[in-house]
């Protein structure tokens, strides 16, 4: 299928589910409430009525996700999006990459760093700390065991303390969960000219 | 709220870690509300409790985490699923084969995913919802074996 995107974009694709999403119309009352739907609110993404097919899992995965991604304190939000972005370039989940480069930039007011991610990968010209925050997010993405004692020194030695760490690893961690509903339910396609 | 994280963790209390995990003890506590609805749902479509257990040991096998391995193989109580865990076995007995393939793909080498890995799924007779939820158990999994192995990770080097 050629509308297939297969390289990281800042463009954000469409997301063409691999399976039938449900209907809304003969959508459960569990379904309706996981999915917020009220009579002002129809309108629900593809990939969440996809995911509604497990409602049992949608209802409790949202506000988690919101928590390890927006909640005050610890890692800056732009640093949360370079755990999801490493993730994500790890598992080439072309979809997630695009959103969360374009959160980076939009809340770093750069789009120097993702450039360079998207360009170079592991060899991008980065910050120190910024550099040390995708190496170990992109190390524990690869496989758990792939994070290690260095990697952590690295953090703390450019001055990340224990609360910006653990954001860090949920936010990645996250991440590989996104990745694998996303890219694995679904492809990436061109959006079609309205 | 008890949390399979900070259990098997072992993080003591008193340290900065502890302090740090629990100014996010709403995620660990969501955490937990999840791991259960991925492993123990009402409605568990065409996957029961044992099996899903059985394969969430077998991905967190495949990816050398085993304590959780460990922890979620304890879950199994139908003997004849046991192998299942086994990132060795294939799961054929079981007539799983199929099914512990994707499952295998798609926890370690996700990037590799195709639309016909789906595809296959479904011409052998498995509903969309039982493909998504098979995903949902993946993915759960994937982010439980990291989150642990990250906090174990601060602990051994950071304090």
């Amino acid at each position: 299928m050629s509308d297939v995107i297969r390289k990281f974009t800042r463009n954000v694709p469409e997301w063409r589910p691999r399976v039938e999403p449900i209907r809304l119309e003969e959508a459960t009352q569990e379904q309706l409430d996981a999915l917020q739907v009220t009579p002002s609110n129809t309108k629900v993404s593809a990939y969440v009525l996809t995911l509604a097919h497990d409602v049992e899992t949608l209802k409790v995965r949202s506000p988690l996700f919101n928590a390890i991604m927006y909640d005050k304190g610890g890692l800056s939000r732009a640093e949360r999006e370079i755990g999801a972005l490493a993730a994500s370039m790890v598992n080439h989940c072309i979809y997630c990459a695009a959103v969360h480069a374009g959160r980076h930039a939009q809340l770093s007011k750069d789009t120097t760093v993702t450039d360079e991610l998207f360009a170079k990968g592991l060899k991008a010209d980065l910050s120190e700390r910024d550099r040390a925050i995708f190496d170990f997010a992109f190390a524990l993405s690869k496989a758990p065991s792939e994070a290690g004692p260095e990697h952590m020194k690295q953090l703390r030695a450019v001055g990340l303390d224990d609360a910006e760490i653990l954001d860090l690893i949920l936010a990645s961690s996250l991440f590989g969960w996104a990745n694998r509903l996303m890219h694995v339910l679904g492809d990436p396609v061109r959006k079609e000219a309205k | 709220m008890s949390s399979t994280i900070l259990e098997l963790s072992g993080v003591t209390s008193g340290s900065s870690l502890a302090a740090a995990l629990d100014g996010r003890s709403n995620i660990l506590e969501m955490t937990q509300t999840t791991e259960d609805a991925v492993l123990k749902p009402a409605e568990t479509g065409a996957w029961s409790h044992d099996l899903r257990a059985a394969l969430a040991a077998r991905i967190a096998g495949l990816n050398g985490e085993t304590t959780l391995a460990d922890r979620y193989r304890a879950l199994v109580s139908d003997s004849a699923l046991a192998s299942v865990a086994d990132p060795l076995q294939s799961g054929e007995a079981q007539g799983v084969a199929l099914v512990c393939a994707f499952m295998d793909k798609v926890a370690a080498n996700t990037r590799e995913i195709e639309a016909s890995d789906i595809s296959e799924l479904q011409g052998a007779g498995v509903a969309d919802a039982d493909i998504v939820r098979l995903c949902e158990i993946n993915a759960f999994v994937s982010y439980h074996i990291r989150l642990l192995a990250g906090v174990r990770l601060m602990k051994e080097v950071l304090s």
